[in-house]
């Protein structure tokens, strides 16, 4: 099995839109399937990794969505409730909705209060061993250090106080590369790959998470090698054009057309690919998975994108 | 009643004075907007401005943009010529600069020079106006606004900032106001003046300092005591920049691709805009497979390509027209062939999610996918012709 599945805490981000949820779900999918007890968290509560597994909604108690995998949507309200009634320990029972939405506001307001208060429950399931893997459909690219940094965060701002005691043993989880992991999802466009050259930059100068591993999602396949490009370009000509239209018995330019497009988007792909891997260190592994050709969606394409996953893992 | 926004883009831009281009990440926002931008400058005239808030690099090279500031560029009118386009207005570009957006609001609503540089030096500050009101939704309000009033320019087109969720950006002088009004400010900052709890407060007090301490809390109501003194601006410019999203020379354009996620924010967009009256102006989907790909004829040639890609006179036919040895010509007319069928379940799913998005707007149109990445003013103003040519209803 996949090392990046023997830690036991790994964080998935990336630029809206490239797929980190489908990711997130797909990568504990594959550990479940490896046999491991798994929690998959989703924490900006926008409710995609409820689509991704096909239930009507998930909540802050973590619900088995496949065999050994279970799903949960982070809440701070219920974190702080958790918090105050396991750590803090005061009773409440209750009458915590006007609190917490006060809280909220306050938690909005403070720096890292609500990150830390989301990363700690997240923490506490690592330290307590509920799971073997806990994976975290984490903020996207532009919030995710304020996530992950956000008990070192708490640990400079506030002096004291029991905030600041719980930053510690957090951090020492954080902070382990044989645990925790982050895993950074792109596509190969200009711009996520730029960001996620920022970020691999960013997590590994300002934190202390180690960055895992980047997946690049929905990389079209190449349609020709060597030679063939050339004879393409030859078959797309007129006088080869005439042949291929009377063999066929109608005319072939659309498909040569959207053939010629395909293979274009392809060649931008390839450069931005090679950015990538030319701007990301060495030992960060990059891992590839190819565009979908389906028509299924959710459920279906989150086990087509472990199968995929599963070969390519470092 | 909102004035009459006619049958295309072209006329929607020339009735507005003010666009605000939304949608989900990843769509081609920036890109659109500058779009907009530079072909309403060239066909319509006047003096335009994008502002836009996080272009890539290349782009914002392109158009003369450096890495910060507020201040607002003139793309050369000689590149346009360049790019062969005759322009009969001035496309002026500006880049969306949070930080400075924030100093120059303080700066401005502050009662005086020693809050305001308490304000500003506060350690809270920067921090807090990165997160309690979604900060960029508002100063991009902010922004907008300010500019519109100035009187500079005839057509502003503002680029949002991606939000974890687009409505933010709706509701983001909404809730500006809505913070000031809050019992929890009263409450965070009353005790920490009089140094008496109220009995409102005691609770929360009580819970809080467990959880937070009450030295940290006493930072935080500081700040907000601080914040406190500039209500009365605050709120006013909230309500006026909120007005200026449901006044009737503003539109929204909403952006967005036809993959199933963007679209289902772009249809989820589109009714809230509805719902808060906000004026939905057009669809732009942006990224499109041609249609002609399912068309079933095309189908058919696609699958006669297959079929002769085992048919040896034609492969011998074709060498001598091609240059090529017949187990390459074999293999390459296969993948076509083979490729093309992925490219149909593609365009097939993008004509489902178009059907879905027929009625969201008024307008919709339609960008095609493009063989290359758009990095120059070229490029751009062609997209700007896609948009401006086939609006339709």
């Amino acid at each position: 099995m996949s090392t990046l599945l023997q830690r036991q805490l790994l964080f998935v981000t990336g630029k809206g839109g490239v797929g980190k949820t489908t990711t997130a779900a797909a990568l504990a999918d594959l550990a479940a399937r490896a046999g491991k007890r798994v929690l998959v968290c989703e924490m900006d509560a926008k409710g995609a990794l409820a689509a991704s597994f096909e239930v009507a909604t998930l909540g802050f108690e973590p619900r088995e969505v496949r065999p050994k995998l279970f799903a949960m949507a982070m809440n701070t309200e219920d974190s702080l409730r958790e918090y105050l009634r396991v750590v803090a320990r005061i009773p409440l029972v209750g009458r915590i909705g006007p609190l917490a939405r006060t809280f909220d506001f306050v938690a909005d307001a403070a720096p890292g209060v609500k990150e830390i208060l989301a990363i700690g429950k997240i923490c506490f399931e690592v330290r307590e061993r509920h799971y073997d893997l806990v994976v975290v459909d984490a903020e996207a690219s532009g919030h995710i250090v304020a996530q992950i940094d956000a008990p070192r965060a708490i640990r400079e701002l506030v002096q004291v106080g029991p905030v600041r005691d719980q930053t510690e043993w957090m951090l020492g989880i954080l902070g382990d590369a044989a645990r925790t992991g982050l895993v950074v999802v792109t596509t190969p466009e200009e711009m996520p790959i730029t960001e996620t050259v920022e970020l691999v930059e960013k997590v590994r100068g300002t934190t202390e998470v180690d960055v895992a591993a980047v997946v690049v999602n929905r990389v079209l396949p190449r349609w020709f090698e060597g030679r063939e490009a050339a004879v393409f370009d030859r078959l797309a000509a007129p006088a080869a054009q005439e042949v291929l239209e009377r063999a066929v018995g109608s005319k072939v330019t659309t498909v040569f057309d959207a053939a010629r497009l395909a293979e274009a988007r392809r060649s931008v792909v390839e450069t931005h690919l090679e950015r990538l891997r030319a701007d990301v260190p060495a030992e960060v592994p990059v891992v590839q998975v190819p565009e979908l050709f389906t028509k299924a969606s959710g459920s279906r394409v989150v086990t087509l994108v472990a199968d995929e996953l599963a070969q390519v893992l470092p | 009643m909102a004035r009459a926004t006619g049958h295309s883009i072209t006329d929607l831009l020339a009735a507005k004075e003010m666009v605000v281009v939304c949608g989900s990440g990843g769509t081609g926002k920036t890109t659109i907007a500058a779009a907009l931008g530079a072909q309403a400058a060239a066909v319509l005239g006047g003096r335009v401005l994008v502002l836009t808030v996080d272009p890539a690099r290349r782009l914002a090279s392109a158009l003369g943009l450096g890495a910060f500031g507020n201040a607002a560029v003139q793309v050369p009118p000689a590149a346009f010529a360049d790019a062969g386009v005759e322009c009969r207005g001035e496309l002026w570009v500006a880049m969306l600069d949070t930080k400075a957006g924030w100093d120059e609001l303080i700066r401005r609503q502050a009662p005086d020079a020693k809050l305001r540089d308490q304000v500003l030096a506060n350690p809270l500050y920067q921090n807090i106006t990165g997160r309690f009101v979604n900060s960029h939704d508002y100063i991009a309000m902010e922004q907008l606004y300010d500019l519109h009033a100035s009187g500079r320019y005839d057509l502003v087109i503002i680029d949002t900032p991606p939000s974890r969720n687009a409505l933010d950006l709706l509701d983001a002088p909404g809730r500006m106001k809505e913070f000031f009004g809050s019992r929890l400010l009263k409450w965070l900052t009353v005790p920490y003046r009089s140094r008496l709890f109220t009995m409102a407060s005691k609770p929360f007090y009580q819970v809080a300092d467990r959880v937070l301490g009450s030295r940290f809390l006493q930072d935080i109501a500081e700040f907000f005591i601080l914040f406190q003194t500039m209500e009365a601006g605050f709120v006013a410019r909230a309500a006026q920049v909120e007005r200026l999203l449901t006044d009737d020379r503003t539109t929204f354009v909403v952006v967005s691709t036809l993959e199933a996620a963007p679209a289902r924010e772009a249809r989820y967009l589109a009714d809230e805009l509805h719902r808060r009256r906000m004026p939905l102006g057009a669809l732009v989907l942006n990224r499109t497979l041609p249609t002609a790909i399912r068309q079933p004829a095309v189908g058919k040639a696609a699958a006669g390509l297959r079929t002769v890609a085992d048919d040896p006179a034609v492969l011998r036919d074709l060498g001598k027209a091609a240059a090529a040895k017949p187990a390459e010509l074999r293999h390459v007319l296969a993948e076509v062939a083979d490729r093309f069928r992925d490219l149909v379940v593609v365009a097939g799913r993008e004509a489902e999610r178009r059907s879905e998005l027929a009625s969201a707007a008024p307008l919709t149109a339609v960008v095609p996918t493009l063989a290359a990445d758009v990095h120059d003013l070229p490029a751009l103003l062609a997209i700007g012709r896609h948009l401006l040519g086939n609006g339709s209803r």
